[in-house]
């Protein structure tokens, strides 16, 4: 029995509301679509959410079963490192792994997800997390502004424990050029939006459930949730009338409070409905782009089994309204910003430093003492405990998954940074271990000595020179 | 304990710049101008040195790696001279090294110079970069500056001690305004001006909680000390300074990776002056050091400075600050000079800079009447390189 083990997602704590994109840049339109957007922090993009939905996921699971990740996205910060490898790094999974990325269409959250359906199923691998994640750049005013949002969902495949078993698949494919952009482009291109609509989205989601209803000689209404990209509000409900579906059978698309996350689209609204799925309900699920994939899954009595995450319920209770359009643009980089002489000193990252480094940098992992017991960060050869001192007695320890209290902190303004002031402080961790951190999603005035905090895989900062991306992890206050 | 260093030294000539941003300075220039007055404070000429010590920090800022910038600014003739760095404590380690270079025997007379310059940076505070702790800290260091990682301490010292931000801040800016009152004073100072706390309170936050006043400035500099052994001290002037105690201390990492330390003070700073008032043979810090010229880089270092140094009880600093115990006319005077704050803090040269107030205020000559300590015995300088959380601390004792 093949199937889904797991769910987690993340979604930004921004939200900017179209009001705030339209009185900035509402040249191209009269009047906004309802709504909001999720933002990415300045610190995020699209590898961060992608570890962040996996932490979701992962809660509870054993991390060294993981024998395979996947990553699907359009908007992946690496044309050449594989990005997935990166996200397995800092989810500190285990080398002895299959990785993979899945790109160049919005399909490939699907594509993905059924791949590693087909892994477990070909016993190759018997655990595989799947990440998508979409953090779209969009050129100022354009109508992508509107539509794209950011965010990531994470599902773990696999063949124990399954909450929802993996019934079957039909897949439709066009080189459908609604939207492109060559390696070397920052923005993409799209064709006019009826051709995108009545061409494309309307026709092959249509075709690939439509495709999927046959093969395996189902009826529409046999489905608790069915779940598909909502690009066009009207479109959406217009497929399911075709099809003979009831509205109340849809996935609510989230568009209107995320916007579309591109790949991580339909697997988010999957995370959805799976968070309100009951054993024996049938979930269809399909993606859109250069084609449809659409697959359909039962959920089993195992799912009470799995202990509550984020995933999208929570996260989107927990936001802040991003009310500055010029604050987004610093955050994307879209305007040359001053960052001031000391922020123009240049980062040069050792990769082969990096590299020896990674399990304490992208990892967080330190030392545990064998003999006294001290957790330390970053891995300590010799015991930092003074009455201790033991020498190479320690044991690998994993700071990321483990709380901790502000021990102190500060909010500086002399630190070069796109959202002032940089906070950041000393952590003291449950159960031992202090370090200093920047902080992250969090505001001056609600930060205090003794707030409990949780960490978060940030990115440290872009390197223009040499392209790099440089990534650590940062303290966030939980519940936030 | 060893014997250590106590009255086998003596200070014979000491020099010391204006300080400032001294836009048409170099570092060259700024090492000539120290050296001019050390030695003519000597009364020696070049050629009576033996060896020498050169401190500097940034040195990729202005004068570049090894010694040789020194000997070719002052065109000593082919002498053996050591390049010394330890962050903060640089100009210290470079007055240690010559110490212990006559004291061994090695040399008759060795001179200590430090520099830096700080201000073609193009940007205030200290030159940044991720390779000020090694490539390994540049990778998963916050991007903490001087004022954010010291306003942690602040933050600390607050909480530790239950007062209020308000509090807190006011007992600092008592710090900053009995500074500038000496600053202003002094015609080496870089800020010459008196601040009110009320001014102190308004500035801009720089790092919370520490605003524009509980920062030192950034300035150039340079200062530099002659010394002999004590026996042949005599020979060359009537009134030397010996040299009680050399101590530095060094974080082990415990204060940041271990969770015992209570972030409210500076572990080195107190481990450094317990082996101070050892060699010096001191028992009661409070009592027996008359003046001290210590690292008050931001207000609440010099506020935990004096817990540390045992001057004050520990949580107990606001009372004897409110007392107006560490003013010029107080019983304990510190920063006599303007300390960091009104010389700002050119890396390589702060540590001679305060051994220089030392040495004229035991000698007597306080450059105005006005700004002479009555009677002192003893003196003491500290330096504190680094972070509260990591960091080295240099304590120097000098006396008659």
């Amino acid at each position: 029995m093949v199937g889904i083990t797991s769910y987690g997602a993340y979604i930004p704590r921004y939200r900017m509301n179209h009001n705030t994109l339209f009185t900035a840049v509402g040249f191209l339109l009269t009047f906004p679509p309802p709504g909001e957007n999720a933002i990415a922090n300045q610190d995020e993009d699209t590898l961060t959410m992608a570890v962040a939905a996996g932490v979701d996921c992962l809660a509870s699971k054993k991390r060294e079963m993981v024998d395979g990740i996947y990553l699907a996205s359009t908007s992946q910060p690496y044309a050449v490192r594989q990005n997935s490898v990166l996200i397995a790094t800092a989810l500190d999974l285990p080398c002895g792994i299959r990785s993979a990325d899945f790109t160049g269409s919005t399909r490939s959250g699907t594509t993905a997800l059924l791949a590693a359906f087909d892994a477990v199923k070909g016993e190759m691998c018997g655990s595989v997390l799947v990440c998508a994640s979409d953090c779209r750049l969009s050129k100022p005013g354009s109508p992508q502004e509107y539509l794209y949002g950011d965010g990531a969902a994470s599902l773990l495949v696999g063949n124990e424990d399954v909450i929802a078993t993996f019934e079957g698949a039909y897949s439709v494919s066009y080189d459908f050029p609604d939207r492109w952009k060559a390696s070397s482009e920052k923005f993409e291109h799209a064709w006019e939006d009826r051709f995108i609509r009545d061409s494309g989205y309307s026709q092959f989601v249509l075709e690939a459930i439509s495709g999927l209803l046959k093969r395996y000689n189902l009826d529409i209404k046999d489905f608790a949730r069915i779940a598909y990209p909502g690009l066009y509000a009207r479109e959406h409900g217009a497929i399911a009338k075709r099809l003979g579906a009831d509205p109340a059978q849809l996935q609510d698309t989230l568009l209107s409070t995320i916007g579309d996350t591109g790949a991580a689209s339909p697997l988010m609204m999957l995370v959805a409905a799976l968070e309100g799925a009951k054993p024996n309900d049938m979930i269809l699920v399909a993606g859109f782009g250069n084609g449809s994939d659409a697959m359909f899954l039962r959920v089993t009595d195992r799912i009470s089994d799995l202990s509550e995450r984020r995933a999208v319920k929570k996260h989107l209770a927990a936001k802040k309204d991003l009310a500055s359009y010029e604050k987004y643009l610093a955050f994307r980089n879209l305007a040359p910003f001053d960052l001031g002489m000391r922020g123009e000193i240049s980062i040069r990252t050792p990769m082969s430093a990096l590299f020896r480094e990674r399990k304490v940098v992208l990892s967080l992992c330190g030392s545990k003492c064998q003999r006294c017991g001290t957790p330390q960060y970053p891995y300590q050869r010799i015991c930092v405990n003074p009455d201790c001192g033991a020498v190479d007695q320690m044991e690998d320890y994993r700071f990321s998954d483990k709380k901790g209290v502000i021990f102190t902190y500060t909010g500086d303004y002399l630190a070069a940074s796109m959202d002032p002031p940089s906070l950041y402080g000393l952590i003291d961790f449950d159960g031992g271990g202090r370090f200093w951190f920047d902080f992250t999603d969090c505001d001056m005035d609600s930060v205090k000595v003794g707030m409990p905090v949780e960490m978060t895989f940030r990115r440290r900062y872009v390197d223009e020179p040499t392209g790099v991306h440089g990534y650590s992890w940062k303290a966030t206050p939980i519940g936030e | 304990m060893a014997e250590g260093i106590r009255d086998k030294v003596a200070i014979i000539g000491m020099g010391c710049t204006k300080f400032g941003e001294l836009w048409d300075k170099s570092a060259d220039d700024l090492m000539v101008d120290a050296f001019k007055e050390c030695i003519e404070d000597a009364g020696l000429d070049k050629k009576d040195l033996n060896a020498a010590w050169f401190g500097v920090h940034f040195e990729e800022q202005s004068v570049g790696k090894g010694a040789t910038s020194l000997a070719l600014a002052l065109k000593l003739p082919f002498l053996p001279v050591t390049r010394t760095e330890n962050f903060c404590a640089t100009a210290t380690e470079a007055f240690r090294g010559a110490c212990y270079g006559v004291a061994s025997g090695a040399y008759d007379i060795a001179l200590a110079l430090g520099v830096e310059k700080l201000k073609d940076t193009g940007y205030g505070g200290l030159p940044g970069g991720p390779g000020l702790m090694g490539t390994k800290s540049a990778l998963i260091m916050p991007k903490l500056t001087a004022p954010g990682a010291f306003a942690m301490m602040a933050t600390r010292y607050f909480s530790v001690y239950g007062l209020s931000p308000e509090d807190g801040k006011r007992m600092l800016a008592k710090v900053s305004a009995k500074s500038h009152y000496n600053g202003a004073r002094n015609p080496k100072a870089h800020l010459r001006r008196e601040v009110t706390e009320e001014q102190i309170l308004k500035a801009p936050v720089i790092a919370w909680p520490l605003g524009l006043f509980d920062c030192c400035g950034v300035s150039d500099g340079a200062a530099a000390a002659i010394v002999t052994r004590a026996d042949l001290a005599k020979k060359f002037r009537p009134d030397p300074i010996h040299v009680k105690a050399l101590q530095v201390a060094v974080s082990s990492g415990e204060e940041l990776m271990y969770t015992k330390w209570d972030g409210a003070h500076v572990e080195s700073g107190y481990r450094a002056g317990m082996l101070a008032y050892e060699e010096a043979g001191i028992k009661n810090p409070r009592e027996e050091i008359s003046m001290a010229e210590v690292h008050d880089c931001f207000s609440i270092t010099e506020a935990v400075t004096m817990e540390d140094l045992q001057f004050s009880p520990r949580g107990k600093v606001k009372d004897d600050i409110e007392a107006g115990r560490f003013d010029l006319d107080g019983p304990q005077p510190i920063q006599p000079d303007g300390g960091l704050k009104c010389f700002g803090h050119p890396i390589g040269a702060s540590g001679l800079r305060m051994l220089y107030e030392m040495y004229k205020q035991l000698q007597g000559k306080a450059d105005l009447p006005e700004r002479q300590i009555k009677n002192p015995r003893l003196g003491l300088t500290h330096n504190m390189g680094g972070f509260p959380a990591m960091n080295i601390v240099s304590v120097a004792i000098v006396g008659l």
